[in-house]
């Protein structure tokens, strides 16, 4: 049938990228804007733009009434949720769909299925992929988890059924901790997510955080190989990379392989990321949780399949069936992917809204830089604090990594304090050279204060 | 006894409570010692909360529960 407008339920560089793509395929955008974004890049990209509500985001972005609302007044037939907000809520996506436009994504039901993570857990296993040890689907109650650990292990983790993104999440050291904490991360996880379900999984000390792309289109399944995102801070992740350098290509085929036979399962439609801890010592992976959404970091595999992800998605979603086979998806050299974030690295990541002053973008070859920025805009304090990717590619890791050195070296974001300072430092520490690292690695290398004038003198 | 107004210290986003589903840190009336929580800001999903620099007793919130707010706005009336 094919997509004619577009309205854009997100903001950021997010609504950018969805944008671009949009125009390549010659269809028209609407921008939705909180009252505190008249002014950002995607709205003055976009064909029309359409105020949805006050700054605060429960009351623009995450209004599911108001979207739907502007998206039909406007004559758009098709909404795209981007990452975080109403991307993985399934209410939303039907309600879309029951309005009579386009979801650009999974249906609901997926999203349900996928978004509960221990149905998700439930669905892996049964498709044979394998799971971190832990408790089958939910657990009742203390009692039940108490026993339950037995088996399992400690340390363990105590997960929000309802959970994601890194939250929702106690590791438990003994069985006493366990007892104390699952009564407060029910509480908590209520509170959060309105569902105080939990599960548990063996805690895998040094483990890797290793992902995998897949587009479907509702019949075939293909994957985009796996991006490695270790290096996370509080689990959020700070840089990126595509491939996974700790694989050898029978692994890696093999955790490809799993994650396209858990997607073909549930005749996944759309781009989607299946999660998966990686035990390196055991050469060992377990599926953890899978993103029914275009991810942040989705870059970096674009870069090195050449595949454009986001424009997939919106042709998946007018109807296309997928027109690229597993066959003709190959892996060429290495991207690597910093966030840029408006916090201050020297004052414990504290998040910094303000004006941009200066900016100055690299260029040359093998780099991309997906803002939002643009000199004299305003970064407000009401949203993520992500402002934009920068991403390098080249024939090797080494030559990525290089470039990337590069590139920090010409970017210059002024104005408000930025993590541009941290991935100035983090490119050239040993062990990230070496791609020796793993989920925890970040935290502790912070730890040695290495942004302090001191540090940076000494060595 | 005079009314004074406390000042947002950070743009974001104010809240009266902890949660949606908690009562407000101060109800009209309640005293109000040095370093009690007014509120809290959110500011890029990082909440700061608004502790009181002065004691005397809560008046009431000049911002409704989770508006916008500018740094130096006006948050609540406090009795000194």
């Amino acid at each position: 049938m094919g997509l004619r407008k577009i309205l854009v339920a997100n903001r950021g560089e997010i609504a950018v990228r969805i944008i671009r793509a949009a125009r390549e395929l010659g269809i028209r955008t609407v921008q939705a804007a909180s009252a505190a974004d008249g002014d950002m890049l995607a709205a003055r990209m976009a064909d029309e733009v359409v105020q949805i509500g006050p700054a605060p985001a429960a009351r623009s972005y995450l209004n599911r009434e108001a979207l739907i609302g502007a998206a039909l007044a406007c004559g758009a037939d098709a909404m795209h949720p981007g990452y975080g907000f109403l991307s993985e809520d399934p209410r939303f996506a039907e309600a879309v769909e029951q309005a009579g436009l386009v979801f650009i994504g999974p249906d609901a039901a997926t999203i349900r299925r996928m978004g509960d993570k221990a149905t998700a857990r439930a669905t892996a296993m049964a498709a044979g992929v394998p799971t971190v040890p832990g408790s089958a689907g939910r657990v009742a109650d203390v009692a039940a988890a108490l026993e339950l650990a037995d088996g399992i292990g400690f340390p363990l983790m105590i997960k929000a059924s309802a959970g994601g993104g890194g939250r929702g999440i106690r590791v438990c050291a003994d069985a006493d901790a366990l007892a104390q904490l699952f009564p407060v991360a029910s509480a908590e996880a209520l509170a959060a997510f309105g569902d105080g379900g939990l599960y548990l999984e063996r805690f895998v000390a040094r483990a890797r955080h290793i992902e995998v792309q897949v587009l479907g289109d509702g019949a075939d399944v293909i994957h985009l190989f796996e991006r490695e995102c270790s290096l996370q801070r509080r689990r959020q992740k700070i840089l990126e990379e595509a491939p996974a350098p700790c694989l050898d290509a029978a692994t890696r085929d093999r955790l490809c392989s799993a994650a396209v036979r858990l997607a073909q399962g549930i005749g996944y439609r759309g781009a989607g990321t299946l999660e998966f801890l990686y035990d390196e010592a055991e050469g060992a992976f377990y599926f953890i949780e899978m993103n029914t959404r275009i991810q942040v970091e989705h870059p970096v595999t674009e870069m090195v399949t050449g595949i454009d992800i986001v424009r997939e998605m919106i042709r998946i979603a007018g109807g296309e069936k997928l027109q690229i086979t597993q066959a003709e998806v190959t892996l060429h050299g290495h991207a690597v992917e910093c966030r840029i974030n408006a916090e201050d690295p020297m004052q414990d990541f504290r998040p910094a809204p303000g004006r941009i002053t200066a900016l100055a973008i690299p260029g040359g070859p093998g780099v991309r830089f997906d803002t939002m920025l643009y000199e004299g805009y305003d970064v407000p304090p009401f949203y993520d604090s992500l402002l934009g990717k920068l991403v390098t590619w080249d024939e090797t890791r080494s030559g990525a990594l290089a470039r990337m050195r590069g590139a920090l070296r010409e970017l210059v974001v002024a104005g408000l304090p930025t993590t541009v300072a941290l991935h100035r430092r983090l490119i050239d520490a040993p062990d990230v050279i070496a791609g020796r690292f793993h989920t925890g690695w970040l935290e502790s290398w912070l730890a040695t204060r290495p942004l302090d004038p001191v540090a940076e003198a000494m060595t | 006894m005079a009314t004074t107004t406390v000042q947002a210290p950070l743009p974001g986003t104010f809240y009266h409570r902890s949660a949606p589903d908690q009562p407000p840190f101060k109800a009209p009336g309640d005293a109000v010692a040095i370093g009690d929580t007014l509120g809290l800001i959110e500011v890029m999903k990082t909440f700061t909360p608004v502790a009181a620099e002065a004691a005397g007793r809560f008046v009431r919130f000049l911002v409704d529960d989770a508006d916008a707010v500018m740094a130096g706005q006006p948050l609540y009336e406090l009795e000194t």
